[in-house]
């Protein structure tokens, strides 16, 4: 075999792999350890008490919720940026990586200052009796703002390769613009869609930086579970903190390998 | 002129649509995006630019940037050491186990931020596993240097190898062939072909590496212990600031930071738009 001809499969490999073990595995492992050691029982009482319920129900029920305002967001921006010219559209489009490359602190307290009750967003939504910071809908606008471009991000590669005489076939044998987009379109893009929106939910549901400010982080109703961890270090109960920790990272491997199944289906998809 | 004006009706039509989806698009991104920019050099200049240059002259805040600097100094290598590594051994060579490779090394990315440090925390804190034994030898990781750079590593590591493997896969190996066929040592071939050749890609993964290892929050959080102008940095100086109501001293701080976003940025967009060829067969990125 000519692959043989390369050299530094070993130094390469056992570099990569003793990496991996040191900086990734070895530490995982330590905190499934360390959960276990609480046993069964303690586990289970660590991660079901009514504040941890609490703070897993809005971490999760939140991530979900911005993860579909996402994908349905997301499809509309990657749409319009694909298929319209407007004036600013490389700018915009540039930006869109903004929330992947401002550091969570910095977007946490421009989030705060904006939708604050003083702030320039806030001040207009708190007569109309929307609350946005410090309550769960700020958790939810964090969350949003971290997520969305995953979708768009995902789905306009697909959108750029997509067909257009699909379109005017189907408006040319009668389709109208909605059924043209349900019937021909929908089913092309849904692969992406999904991946766009468990990547944003993988996200959301482990946030920190972005939501902590926001959320003004009330025990039974604005904590979210990462927030738990770090409280419980700073009580240094370290078995209780694991626990929360194998949680959230059960829910991580999940949403993982929902992406992976999502990927070779919609590889299997695409070669229909 | 009957066809005309029919045919005309619905392009009209269309017009409008798009304008309200273009309206939409860009209300979405102006709020999301725009306004929270624009918040965080309003609020820094909010008592103007001799209180800004003040706070971001102060040695706390000094002190951060240096941290900072110094944990992105020694993260952004390693993981550009690794990403070498792992993407040469994954695209060059068939071996049992490829595929658990590949997705270890994206791992990190699905780890919560909190959940990235608690790890290290578990390991190397005061009642963690080698917590005594380091207690013992007067070595300090944890709520120091050292807990900062893990905790960073462990956050950044799939950046520059997640840019390589799929265009070193894409490019094959010919090239590196030849190479040694016509008596290239092995480091030869390594600076003199496959280097340049990844070049761009690699600039590429840096870049990202970097931005989130100057960025990163939660996960050092956890393994900084907050001890002003000694495991701070930049991100977490602006949480203590923000905390104790300095609001001009931690946009100030925060300002900087942003200003790493959009230079990252444009830095970004400018090798997607001159080298785009080059780092092609990128798969979808994130984080």
């Amino acid at each position: 075999m000519a692959r043989r001809v390369l050299p530094g499969f070993g130094l390469s490999l056992g570099y990569a792999i003793a990496y991996l073990g040191l900086i990734v595995l070895l530490p995982l492992a330590a905190l499934a350890l360390k959960a276990a050691g609480l046993g069964f029982s303690g586990l289970w009482a660590a991660v079901t008490t009514p504040r941890v319920f609490a703070a897993l129900k809005l971490s999760f029920g939140a991530a979900v919720l911005s993860a579909f305002i996402n994908a349905g967001v997301g499809l509309l921006i990657a749409w319009v940026l694909v298929r319209y010219r407007f004036p600013g559209k490389r700018l915009f489009d540039a930006l869109v990586d903004l929330p992947f490359a401002l550091p969570t602190a910095v977007a946490g307290i421009a989030l705060t200052a904006l939708y604050a009750p003083n702030g320039w967003l806030g001040r207009w939504l708190e007569p109309l009796g929307l609350k946005v910071a410090f309550t769960q809908t700020g958790v939810l606008v964090a969350m949003v703002f971290v997520g969305f471009p995953f979708v768009v991000r995902t789905l306009q590669p697909v959108l750029e390769t997509l067909d257009r005489d699909l379109e005017e076939a189907a408006e040319s044998l009668g389709a109208t613009r909605v059924q043209t987009f349900l019937r021909v379109l929908f089913p092309l893009l849904l692969p992406a869609l999904l991946t766009g929106f468990a990547l944003a939910l993988a996200r959301a549901v482990g946030e920190y930086g972005s939501v902590i400010f926001i959320a003004g982080n009330k025990p039974f109703e604005s904590e979210i579970m990462p927030l738990l961890i770090v409280q419980q270090l700073e009580q240094y109960k370290y078995g209780e903190a694991a626990a929360i920790g194998v949680v959230m990272l059960g829910i991580s491997f999940a949403i993982l390998l929902g992406i992976g199944l999502l990927q070779r289906w919609s590889r299997r998809w695409a070669e229909r | 002129m009957n066809e005309i004006v029919l045919s005309r009706r619905p392009s009209k039509a269309r017009v409008s649509w798009h304008a309200v989806l273009i309206a939409f698009a860009v209300t979405f991104l102006v709020l999301f995006l725009v306004l929270p920019l624009a918040a965080v050099f309003v609020e820094a200049l909010r008592k103007g630019v001799g209180a800004y240059t003040a706070a971001l002259a102060h040695s706390e805040a000094l002190a951060s940037i240096r941290l900072t600097l110094l944990v992105a100094a020694i993260s952004v290598p390693l993981n550009t050491v690794f990403g070498l590594a792992a993407a040469w051994a994954m695209t060059r060579f068939d071996f049992r186990g490829k595929a658990w490779l590949g997705a270890f090394i994206d791992l990190p990315f699905s780890v919560s931020p909190v959940v990235s440090g608690l790890i290290y925390v578990l390991l190397f804190g005061a009642q963690g596993w080698f917590g005594p034994w380091l207690a013992e030898h007067d070595i300090k990781l944890i709520f120091a240097v050292p807990g900062l750079v893990l905790a960073t590593v462990f956050v950044t590591l799939p950046f520059v190898a997640r840019e390589l493997i799929p265009l070193m896969q894409a490019q094959g190996s010919e090239e590196e062939e030849a190479a040694r066929t016509l008596g290239a040592t092995g480091w030869q071939m390594f600076f003199r072909v496959t280097l340049p050749n990844v070049k761009w890609a690699l600039l590429y993964g840096v870049l990202l590496c970097n931005a989130r290892a100057m960025g990163e929050f939660g996960a050092v959080s956890v393994v900084s212990g907050h001890i002003r102008g000694l495991t701070n940095t930049m991100p977490l100086h602006v949480e203590i600031l923000y905390n104790e109501y300095d609001y001009v001293g931690a946009f100030a701080v925060a300002s900087i930071l942003a200003l790493l976003a959009l230079v990252t940025l444009a830095v970004k967009t400018f090798l997607e738009w001159r080298y785009g060829a080059e780092l092609a067969a990128r798969a979808p990125r994130g984080h």
